[in-house]
């Protein structure tokens, strides 16, 4: 593997091995000495046009504990204001000799465009509406750890699956994985074409919901609660955020994830996010385990370093 | 090649034993064809081989396809404002290559070709440096702006065969009232973009790839929306209408339905959507990004048969150049369009090959079809006309690479293609614009 650049078309066995190696990190992480040099003296470097404070600790400090020196660069203030091309943007930096770049931007496309232009492994945080695969596998990583298995679980992604690259990711990833995957949301929130992605499609959580393992909210961007693709927030949770009643529709032991960051009282009731069945905080400790994961099997790490 | 352009044609030139093919006089026969002072003078068997005289030449065709040059309706260029994407001079090197003899330059340029200052600009530098015959269309509305008609007299008197508002759909329906209205008086063609604007704001075809690449899509209705209204337009004020590019199913039947109602409307198609379908896109691939879009595998095989049964007219290259300025970049962020004068034969004749549309029907609806509709005396080879041709072996196998191209953009969605089918020669007005060494 040289790039992760999503999650489609991805073997199981590759997706179980990054799991496994994650597991591993999650141990790792653990320890009071977090530090492993199986990366050291390799250069990471996060390239961020769209702002995610979250998404860029977590590859940073990933990052750092291999090993590796982490430059962040966020590009929406620089060079990008200055007219610079995403292309002459990767051409400088690959000119610094990075070992692995981290991109987050918002054209579906940007991940791989780049992948072409550079020398070194580039991995996806994230591209417009298309993917974002650590973020699946921090999910997988967090399912598989609390249901012990993948395979058999119905998991329902509820919200903006038009926007979301973490539902296709999820699906894709879900799918590959032996779930049954549902996607819950109003009909503008679905793009079309989206059960040939191998989805059930409902749009009414009572509907939904029932006999779910695992329940998945995505975040609903600010921008399109106001009339653009639903009229309000509050009309929004009145029928699609999670809320008690709810959460009891689905399996009783079923976990409630969201990718954050979450808007409380619009898509997920403040109750919820911090109750017994919510593993939110969990998946963001799994986020670092996976990409550090991630990292070093694009890397191959120095054998000699490894403990 | 200057001097090309300029010079005098030979008197007489005689092209032997050539396939002549003309849509117009419905005549594919074994000839030759005799072109006096830049027009056909005769074709026939075994005509005289008078080489005494010292301008007189003879061309052995040895059987290949002599068809009237290629009139392509729909051709976007940079000059002026976009020289660095496609100026006149390259795109008609393109042209003679791709045995294009006629483009139908559309207004998109900077500034806006809207004045009969600028139709007069694009005529004389046609004339100064182009090879082929270069026919610019006018805005149809100021600066394309949607909204204030341009002189459709004065802009027709200057030498505008057509008014429209190039790759820009016109979103006011009163606007396109009163155009089709107007231009009835003098008799003018009013061509369409048909993409609504807001419903057709994506940058792919709306469905399955669309929303696996996590692109926004444009819907089908996009197109047949507007094209339903200005097809009721059409039928309100009684003018003439030609719906530039269409791309889907509905688009075919909407047009049929109107033809069988009396009106005076036709409709073109992009090789494009002829040849290529969404799947082309693969990972991101920008020059497939079009307008229209790419559409699913039903979609054109729908257009394909509109084309052999006569509900579309006109076949286009849709050539519009870009460069990496605007096409090297994320998808969605990439410019629509593709270059395509120097692939619309090679590429149309798949249709052939394909067993999907005769060749007669084929070269028709690039020749005979789009000169007919502008009244341009071109696309046959009747007696008397321009001497503008092509000479194609049908057969010939090749490859289409970047670096053969003469567009001074190289955004071909065909780049590494095979084709079979080949122009050998392009002749404008008697004079060899193109020739291939064989």
């Amino acid at each position: 593997m040289q790039h992760l650049l999503g999650i489609e078309g991805l073997p199981p066995a590759d997706i179980n091995h990054l799991l496994q190696k994650a597991e591993e990190m999650v141990a790792v992480s653990r320890q009071v000495e977090k530090k492993r040099h199986t990366l050291s003296g390799r250069t990471l470097v996060n390239l961020f046009f769209e702002n995610s404070t979250r998404t860029q600790s977590s590859f940073e400090i990933a990052g750092k504990r291999l090993g590796m020196d982490v430059v962040n660069m966020a590009v929406q203030n620089s060079s990008v204001k200055k007219g610079e091309t995403l292309l002459d943007t990767a051409l400088t930096l690959n000119a610094m000799r990075p070992d692995l770049l981290v991109v987050r931007h918002q054209a579906a496309g940007a991940a791989e465009l780049l992948a072409q232009k550079m020398s070194c492994s580039v991995i996806n945080a994230g591209d417009g509406a298309h993917e974002h695969p650590t973020q699946a596998l921090l999910d997988a990583l967090t399912i598989q750890r609390r249901k012990g298995t993948i395979e058999g679980l119905t998991v329902a992604i509820c919200g903006d699956i038009a926007h979301s690259r973490v539902a296709r990711s999820n699906i894709h990833l879900l799918n590959a994985m032996g779930a049954r995957v549902r996607v819950i949301a109003p009909s503008t929130l679905l793009p079309s074409g989206i059960e040939d992605l191998g989805v059930t499609v409902f749009r009414k959580m009572e509907e939904g919901l029932p006999d779910c393992d695992v329940v998945m909210m995505l975040r609903l961007q600010r921008e399109r609660m106001t009339g653009a693709m639903v009229p309000s927030a509050r009309e929004y949770y009145r029928y699609f955020g999670l809320n008690e009643e709810r959460v009891s529709l689905a399996r009783q032991d079923a976990i409630i994830m969201h990718p954050g960051p979450m808007n409380r009282g619009v898509e997920i009731a403040s109750g919820i996010a911090d109750g017994m069945q919510s593993v939110i905080v969990e998946q963001v400790e799994m986020g670092v385990a996976v990409r550090m994961a991630v990292m070093e099997a694009l890397q191959a790490p120095d054998p000699r370093a490894a403990q | 090649m200057k001097k090309t352009i300029k010079s005098k044609p030979p008197r007489r030139r005689l092209f032997l034993n050539a396939r002549v093919i003309d849509p117009s006089q419905n005549m594919d026969i074994h000839a030759d064809v005799l072109v006096e002072r830049g027009k056909i003078a005769q074709i026939g068997k075994g005509l005289p081989r008078d080489s005494s005289q010292a301008d007189s030449k003879v061309f052995d065709c040895k059987g290949h396809v002599l068809a009237p040059g290629l009139v392509d309706m729909r051709v976007f260029i940079g000059e002026p404002g976009g020289e660095h994407r496609e100026t006149i001079k390259s795109a008609s090197k393109a042209a003679a290559a791709g045995g294009v003899t006629s483009i139908i330059m559309m207004p998109d340029t900077a500034p806006v070709i809207d004045d009969v200052a600028l139709v007069e600009f694009v005529r004389q530098t046609a004339n100064e440096k182009s090879r082929v015959n270069i026919r610019p269309t006018a805005a149809l509305s100021r600066g394309q702006n949607g909204t204030e008609m341009t002189e459709f007299g004065l802009l027709r008197d200057a030498g505008a065969v057509a008014f429209t508002d190039g790759e820009r759909t016109v979103a006011d329906a009163q606007m396109m009232r009163r155009a089709l209205t107007y231009a009835r008086d003098f008799d003018a063609l009013i061509i369409a973009a048909t993409r609504d604007e807001s419903l057709g704001g994506g940058v792919m075809n709306a469905g399955l790839n669309a929303t696996r690449l996590g692109l926004p899509g444009i819907p089908r209705e996009a197109e047949v929306i507007p094209l339903e209204r200005d097809i009721r337009l059409v039928a309100m004020t009684k003018g003439r209408y030609h719906a530039a590019t269409l791309s889907t199913s509905d688009s075919v039947e909407v047009v049929a339905a109107a033809k069988a109602r009396g009106l005076d409307v036709t409709a073109g198609v992009a090789i494009a959507n002829l040849t290529l379908n969404e799947n082309d896109i693969g990972p991101y691939r920008t020059f497939f990004r079009v307008s229209p879009p790419l559409r699913h595998e039903d979609d054109r095989l729908a257009m394909v048969e509109g084309v052999r049964s006569g509900a579309i007219d006109v076949v286009c290259s849709n050539h519009n150049p870009q460069d990496d300025d605007t096409k090297r970049h994320p998808f969605a962020e990439a410019a629509d369009g593709a270059v395509g004068l120097e692939t619309l034969l090679a590429a149309s004749l798949r249709l052939y090959h394909t067993e999907d549309i005769p060749l007669m029907r084929v070269l028709e609806c690039m020749t005979t079809a789009p000169a007919q509709r502008l009244g341009l005396e071109r696309g046959t080879l009747k007696t008397g006309s321009p001497a503008d041709m092509v000479l194609f072996d049908p057969d010939e196998p090749w490859v289409l690479r970047e670096q053969d191209l003469r567009s001074r953009s190289k955004n071909s969605a065909f780049e590494g293609a095979r084709f079979q089918g080949r122009v050998l020669k392009t002749i404008v007005a008697g004079r060899t614009v193109f020739s291939r060494d064989v």
